[in-house]
Order: structure tokens, then sequence, then C-alpha cells
């Protein structure tokens, strides 16, 4: 493949949006209520949007005969690289929301920088979807207020929520070589550009939520190169089923 | 057209080419609109092609006057401009006007709605539930 490296950037990006919007689909009908349901499938179904331009992309720079289907479907565990934060389980409400807002502050920075890129086709792509995510991020700021500021059950469920997840952050700003590459070449995004005003949004809300913000200078990394935690394995095979079942099939 | 998802129709030697845009990336709705416009065309005796294209990002402010009309008649109530739009979703505002009574005595009851463009509200005077087409910009 001529590039590579381009290949490969998108599929990070992508890779996030397709398992954020995985774990939020098993919620199709499990929420814990109606209208939350529908709010986290209304999301899965705008991040597996986004996902399909991406992957769509990523098949014509690939220039053989994959489609936006294979590449979506038929990867071994190793060959994604969607960071660790977004294949974190649905443990309970608290988990599926902070985990949620984790990364909708991440994502929103991100796409607000995206639209700066060289490439026109991730340009539209991320002024597209930022209209999309500036929805997802109210709704799980909304919530982690709600939540953090709540009934001491809620309260305590979400502080230890924030805590578990709060290792793998400081991952959405570890930067690949194929990152770096096309950085260099200004396509790609700087994501350690924005690192302090995450952090700095982050810790307002989770204030606001009268949360504590962890101490824990403990942090976990390994998805962006493919080294995932036990959680992924699960959740490609309840993704990839049909496909793999079903050779080709369509729906 | 009057969603303003048709963008551009124009003859290129004998065939029209089409260019749509999503309103929302995960919309469903986009293979459907696709093959209606082709199979219209095909009735009117044209050969089409059609393009799905993301820039420039879809807007609410492109629903014509004749769409806001269709829209309400179906039962879905238009975006409200940028500001209102946020005083409803987000502080509780009663500005959206029931499509059934017409009254703005209506509540929000969940942000997201059957579909991504759309969130729920309810009529507090004829108790109807009815849709609300969020303002995108
Ligand atoms: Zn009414």
């Amino acid at each position: 493949m001529k590039n590579k490296n381009l290949y490969n950037y998108i599929l990070g990006i992508a890779d996030n949006s397709l398992i954020l919007g995985q774990r939020l689909g098993e919620l199709t009908g499990h929420g814990p209520s109606l209208e939350t349901d529908i709010a986290c499938t209304n999301i899965s179904l705008d991040l597996f949007g986004q996902v399909r331009s991406y992957y769509q992309y990523a098949a014509k720079i690939a220039g053989d005969d994959r489609t936006e289907d294979d590449i979506a479907m038929l990867r071994k565990e190793r060959e994604y690289f969607n960071v660790l934060l977004v294949e974190q389980p649905n443990t309970n409400f608290a988990y599926t929301i902070v985990r949620q807002f984790l990364f909708d502050v991440y994502h929103y920075l991100f796409l607000t920088e995206l639209q700066k890129s060289h490439d026109v086709t991730l340009v539209a792509i991320a002024k597209k979807s930022i209209k999309e995510v500036s929805y997802h991020k109210r709704f799980s700021t909304d919530w982690l207020k709600r939540l953090g500021d709540g009934t001491t059950e809620s309260k305590q469920k979400t502080q230890q929520a924030v805590n578990d997840l709060w290792t793998y952050t400081e991952e959405l700003f570890y930067t690949t070589q194929a990152d770096n590459a096309m950085i260099s070449e200004g396509i790609a995004v700087d994501v350690t550009k924005f690192k302090a005003n995450y952090y700095q949004n982050v810790n307002a809300v989770l204030t606001e939520a009268t949360l504590d913000i962890p101490e824990s200078k403990f942090f976990q990394k390994g998805g962006k190169q493919g080294i995932h935690t036990e959680h992924l394995g699960y959740l490609l095979s309840d993704l990839q089923y049909m496909q793999r079942t079903y050779p080709n099939m369509e729906w | 057209m009057d969603m303003g998802v048709v963008r551009t129709a124009i003859f290129v030697k004998e065939v029209v080419h089409v260019q749509i845009t999503p309103t929302y990336s995960g919309c469903p709705a986009m293979d459907v609109i696709g093959d209606d416009i082709k199979m219209a065309l095909k009735n009117a005796g044209y050969h089409s092609k059609i393009e799905l294209i993301l820039a420039p990002a879809w807007t609410t402010d492109w629903i014509t006057p004749k769409g806001r009309k269709a829209l309400e008649n179906y039962g879905i109530a238009a975006p409200l401009n940028a500001e209102a739009d946020k005083d409803v979703l987000l502080n509780g505002k009663r500005l959206v006007t029931c499509t059934n009574c017409k009254s703005q005595n209506t509540r929000l009851v969940s942000q997201f709605g059957s579909t991504a463009c759309k969130a729920q509200f309810q009529c507090d005077d004829c108790q109807e539930p009815f849709d609300y087409f969020k303002c995108l910009k």
C-alpha cells in the first residue's frame, strides 16, 4: 500500500467510534430508562455513520479490493487501533456515562482540530461529525452532573467509575508512528497540543458534579498499537459474528 | 429538495447526476432516498447517478418553508432558531408549538427521539406526544 500511514491514521480515528458505538449498541433494549436507552443507541448510530465515512475513505486509500465492511468486520483483535477507554464494558450506567463523557470531551476537541487538516475528506467528515458530537457531549455532561450530584448511591458509583476509567485517559494523547508521520504532513491532529485543555474541561465538570478528581498517575496504554484489554476480544466476537458465520452477507 | 438533502441535479450527457447529503452521518434513510430518486427519474425516462456528499455539512437552515410546512403537517415540529433550540432542549423553556393543538405549553420528554434528528416532546394542553426536529448548524 502506497499510503500506509494515512490508512493506519484513519483506522485509529474510526476504530474509536466503531468500538464505542458497539458498546453503546449493547444497551439497545437494556438502557436504565426508555429515554437513556434511545439516547445511547442514537449516539451509537451517529458513531457508526461517522465510521462508514472513515472506512470508505480508508478502503479507497488501500486501493485493493477490500471494502468498508472488510475493514470494519474482518480484522483480528491486534489490528484494531482504538484506545482502551472505548472498549471498557458497560459495568453499570455510571460506567457508561463516565466512559462517554471522558471520550466526548476528547472527541469534540479532536474534531475541532481535524477541521484544520490538509486532507479535504477528513475535514468534511470532521465538519459533519462535530455537530453530532456536540449533542453527545451535552448528554454525557448533563448525566455526569446528575449522577455525581445525585443520591449517595449514584455519587458513590460514579466516583468509582471515574477512578477506574481515569487510568485510560492519558492514552488519548499518545501518538503512534503513523500519527507522527501524518502530523508532519499537516494531515493529522497533534493531540498533545490540547491535552491541558482536555483535563481542564474534564476537571471543571467533575468539580461541578461534586466528584473528586483522581490523583493517580498510573496510566494504561496499548490500544493504539493493537495491544488491548481482555474486553475487546469478546466485543469483536459479537460484532463479527454474522460476517464470520455467513461470509459476505449483506442486509 | 425541501429538506435540503438534494444538493445538485445536473445533466452530464444523457445522465442526471444527483448529489445528496445526509442530515446526520448515520441517517439510515439515505439509501432509500437515493433509490427513490433513481426510481422517480427512471419512471420519467432518465438514467441517473446518485452521489453521497458530506461537504458542506447539512444544516436545518436548508429546510425550505414548504419543507417546514410538510414536517408540521406530518406531526413533526419544525426546528426553532439555534438560541431557542438551546432553551427548549437544555433549559426547559416552553417554545415548541404542539403539532396537534398549536399550544406552546409543551415540554421536553427526551433529547433523543425515534431518529437521530429529532427530540421527543409532549403537549400539556392536549397531551399529544410529538417529535421536534432539532436545530443543526
Ligand atoms: Zn397540544
